[in-house]
Order: C-alpha cells, then structure tokens, then sequence
C-alpha cells in the first residue's frame, strides 16, 4: 500500500474550445514528496491539478489519487485530501474562527484550528472579518483551510502569490513540517525559485505539455549550464587596448589583471570583460574560490563580485525558449540570479 | 450532520449581519403593516365581501407572501449567485461537503427566518391591532411551508439560471417588484383595475397570498384548493429544476 504512488495522472487532456489547455500530461507522486509543476501563467498547471483534485472533469485520461476515483469515489477522497484553490473565496461577512470551525465540521476528523492559526501567525486574527485580513493573512488562512483535516495529500496551487518574502518564506517552512509529518505535497507555482527550494521533484509544464521532470538539482546540472563569476576591476589597470598575443601571457605586473591567468584556472571555460566587467564562466564548485584566490594572490582590487549560479530558470529558459520576460510573468523579478 | 448544523448556524450569523437583507425581509413587511394598520384600522370593511374581517387580518396573510417573495427573488439568488461568483461555493465543493447539505442548510435557515418574520407579523398585529385568525394554526403553518419551499426552490432556479450575481440581482428585482405589486401580496388585488387583476393570475405569489388568505379567514377547500395545487406544481418544478440546474461554479 505504501509503495503506491499518492497520485497517478496518466495521459490528461483537457480542451475549451480549440485551447488544448492540458495536452496529454503523465505523472506520478510519491509518498511523502513535494511535487511541484513549473511554468508560465496559462501553461495548465492549475487545470492539471484540478483534473487531479476531481474539481474538473479532463476529456480524456485517468486519475488515481490515494488509490481513489476523484469523480467515483469523490467524498472518500476529499476527507483525505487538502486543496487550496487559485480562485476561491469564503462567504461574505464571516469571521476567521468561523470559517475554520465551518470548515472542520465537515470532515469526520479535523485538525486543532486554533493551533493552526497560530502556525500560520493568524492566532490573532480569529474575530477578525475574512474580508478585512491583507492578502498575505488571506492566503495563509486558506492554506489552513487545506490542512484542517490532516489530509494525507495536500494541493496547494500558486501558494505563495500575493505573499511578501517573509510570508513565502513562513509557507514553505511549513510546507516542509508538513512533509515532515507524512503529508504528501503537490504544488504549482510560477515561481522558478520557489520550485528549486522547496520541491523535491519538478515538472515544468509548457503549453499543456510536461517538458521536464526530475529533481531541480538534476535538471540544472542536466542543463550542463556555466555558471558564472562576475566582477569589476579598476579600468585604468585593466586596460583592454589591442595587445600582442605573446604579451598577454606574459606575467603581469603585481596589482594588473591578467585574463589568461583565470582562463586555464579549473573549471574555467572562458573569461570575458567588457570595459570594468569581468565575467568568468565556467562549472564545477571551486570555480569562485579559484578566481578569488587568482586575484588575491596578484593582488589585483575588485569589487562587486557575485557569482551566477544556474537555476531551474535557466532550464525553463532552455526547454522553451521563452526568452522575454513577459512569458515568465512575474517570476523574472523574484528568480533573479542566486548572489552568494 | 455536524456539517449541516454548523453551516446553519454560519448562515444564520451571515444573515444578521447584512443588515439590508435583513431590513427588507423582516422590518418592511412589519413596517407596512404598522404603516397601514395605522391609516385604516382593523375594523371589518366592507371590501372583505361583508365579512368579519378589517385590513390587518387581511394584510398579514398577504405580508406572508410578501416576506416570501423577498427571501425567494431577493435574497436566495443573490446570495447564493455572489457566493458562486466570488468562489466560495466552489471551496466548499473541495470538501466533503454534498451539495444536498448545503442546500438544505440554506433553506432551512432561509425558512427559519420567514417564520420569524411571520412571528414578528403575527405578534405585532395582535398586540397592536388586535389581529384576528379564523382558520386553523397548524394549516396556515401547513401552508406557509408549502409557499415558502415552492418560492425557495424557484428562487435557487433563478440562482442557476443567472450567470453572474448582478444578473440574479437584476432578474429577481424584475419579478419581485411586478410581482409584490400586482399579486395581493403588497396591496389588495380588489384595487388594481380588472386588467391587471387579470394578469395577476400569471403570478405565482398571487397564489401564495390567496391560500394563506384563505387560510387565514378559514375558508374551505373550495377556495384553498386552486391556490394549493398550484404551488405544489411549482415546487415540483422547482424542485427538480433547481437540483438539476444547480452549481457550484
């Protein structure tokens, strides 16, 4: 029983019109997993999910969540499922408290509310109206929701949007106690960042379609992508006018940047600059200590140093070629590069 | 069942704290009785066929299907079409929640909430007016049951039917003011011309305010059976219509 997988999706389709919104997706979830499904705005993700949850009917293929029927056996599975819902909302008029001792009243077994509010950091808004809580309390209070049955698997779709740092940051660790205490999770999210930290495998869905799907890190590394050391020198010292060749490998004076110094260090693959900028591209984990070590120990000055890591955005890029930023929607502003 | 209790309870509190909802549904029909109970009395009138009967015990019948007509085109499809509108049906169709549930829950406290405005109606006029009831308790309340469920499950119809709450707003507004007006339930149909009196007989609250008339005057079957038979048409329809035609989004 418990080598069964959570939830098994197997060739999903689902059409409005002539939109082929989920185009044939397979997956499966495994006890005790965070699974993620990545991707832009529109890509499916939430129609997926809400075939899976047995909200949504899909035209054709097969839905298995908890060794259950999510139309047949819909009642059975809902008191074992959790879902937060993309577009959902709660009666007008209603109090916090209220909302989650309504909510627990349905299920035959229910999880202590008041302990979950205070999880949430929402302990001292139970008298308070559903409709005067900021978006951020708003979007913790229906994740409370979805966890006030101890459901054994748990749909949370786009749970962090709307949220400040600090709120992602509260969700994910408790995502994680979640998992911890036996949960199963299935996420979506556009969030590129979200999906590599917190999930242990992610399927990137594009146009309907899985694209990938396998662990972050293994989909980075699979990539085989450089990544990145960047940095800004004094531009008086690191003069870029036309040199002879041999001069360049000459050693140089103390205090100067020598580029074919860093380019045969380990690891490097190439080095460029362009006026004060520096860009050392290159793989493996020493790569940022050797080129500091290299600069310290010529004593060249430099400042600004960061590294650029490849990252499940990177991937996402790579698989779709979605260059602009608009496909990403927001996720541009908050994946942006990893600075160590 | 604790699901069904708590989402009564929830439903009720929600309901007291609209306070418009709350005004139209039980303070109008009281204010109108007391408005006309003060211009003309309750001493019997001549327009009641030469009998014992004056304008309040006349009226609160007729402010019966006046409170229901209020719950049926106003408040059910509005509620009920802004709570699909806004998702909040569509979180409680997550749970295990049966659609059955929810719709009982909402019509029983719908139906609480009528009979407290009946009780208010009742309770004013006979303090007041020294209101005056010839039929028989548990066959006005038969037939306020049979009204009020006949108008709900149309009024869950219209629910349906409409595609957003500004449209059930719109479409119960457009049947509910004809219709407090032209069927007896908000002035004497004796008063409006022999045309309309005519098209009143199209109007389904026509027949909810000559059953709890007859009702209420203790009239025999004669006169209750036309009216009675006509509801429970419409609550068969609505019935079937309404669990048909329901959803959640």
């Amino acid at each position: 029983m418990h080598d069964e997988p959570v939830v098994v999706a197997d060739g999903l389709r689902k059409r409005y019109g002539d939109l082929a919104a989920v185009d044939g997706i397979s997956f499966q979830v495994e006890r005790g997993e965070i699974f993620g499904m990545v991707g832009p705005n529109g890509a499916g993700k939430t129609t997926t999910v809400e075939c899976v949850e047995g909200l949504r009917r899909p035209d054709e293929g097969r839905v298995v969540v908890l060794g259950l029927d999510p139309w047949r056996d819909a009642r059975a599975l809902r008191e074992r499922m959790g879902v937060q819902l993309q577009t959902a909302s709660l009666p007008q008029r209603i109090k916090v408290g209220e909302a989650l001792d309504l909510f627990a009243s349905f299920y035959r077994q229910a999880a202590d509310g008041n302990a979950l509010l205070e999880r949430l950091g929402l302990g001292d808004t139970r008298s308070a109206y559903v409709s005067q809580l900021s978006g951020g309390q708003r979007q913790r209070l229906f994740v409370a929701l979805a966890l006030i049955n101890q459901p054994e698997v748990v749909f949370l779709d786009e749970l962090t949007t709307g949220l400040d740092p600090q709120g992602r940051h509260a969700i994910w660790d408790l995502v994680r106690e979640m998992r911890a205490e036996g949960a199963t999770v299935v996420l979506t999210t556009h969030f590129m960042d979200e999906a590599e930290r917190l999930c242990d495998r992610v399927a990137i869905v594009d146009h309907g379609r899985i694209i990938a799907l396998d662990a972050p890190a293994t989909l980075v590394r699979r990539l085989g992508a450089e990544a990145r050391v960047v940095f800004e020198v004094d531009g008086v010292l690191a003069d870029t006018s036309p040199a002879p060749a041999p001069s360049r490998l000459s050693p140089a004076r103390a205090g100067q940047l020598n580029l074919a110094s860093l380019g045969v260090l380990d690891g490097v693959l190439r080095v460029e600059r362009a006026g004060e900028r520096v860009v050392v591209y290159g793989q493996g984990d020493g790569l940022v200590s050797a080129v500091v070590h290299a600069l310290e120990t010529d004593g060249v000055r430099y400042w600004n140093l960061r590294t650029e890591q490849p990252n499940l955005e990177d991937v996402f890029l790579a698989l779709t070629g979605h260059s602009d930023a608009a496909a990403l929607g927001t996720a541009v502003t908050v994946a942006g590069p990893v600075v160590h | 069942m604790r699901g069904l209790k708590n989402l009564m309870w929830v439903q009720f509190i929600l309901y007291l704290r609209e306070p418009a909802a709350f005004f139209f549904t039980l303070a109008f029909p009281l204010l109108c009785l007391l408005l006309f109970g003060a211009i003309y009395g309750n001493e019997p009138a001549p327009a009641f066929w030469g009998r014992p009967i004056g304008t309040v015990d006349a009226s609160v019948p007729a402010y019966i299907g006046l409170i229901i007509g209020t719950i049926a085109l106003m408040n059910i499809p509005i509620e009920t079409a802004a709570n699909r509108d806004s998702g909040a049906l569509r979180r409680f169709r997550a749970t295990p929640l049966r659609p059955i549930t929810y719709l009982v829950a909402s019509i029983a406290v719908y139906f609480l909430l009528a009979l407290l405005g009946v009780a208010l109606l009742v309770v004013v006029g006979k303090l007041v007016f020294n209101l005056k009831m010839a039929g028989s308790w548990p066959a006005v309340l038969a037939g306020f049951a049979l009204s009020a469920l006949a108008f709900f499950a149309s009024g869950y119809v219209l629910a349906s039917v409409a595609r957003t709450a500004r449209m059930a707003q719109t479409l119960g507004m457009l049947i509910f003011f004809p219709m407090i007006f032209l069927s007896g339930a908000g002035m004497p149909v004796q008063m409006l011309p022999p045309g309309l009196q005519e098209f009143s007989k199209l109007l389904p609250l026509s027949y909810v305010v000559k059953l709890m008339q007859g009702l209420w005057f203790g009239d025999g079957l004669a006169v209750i059976a036309m009216p009675a038979a006509v509801l429970c048409g419409l609550l068969a329809v609505g019935v079937v219509l309404s669990a048909r035609l329901f959803r959640w989004e």
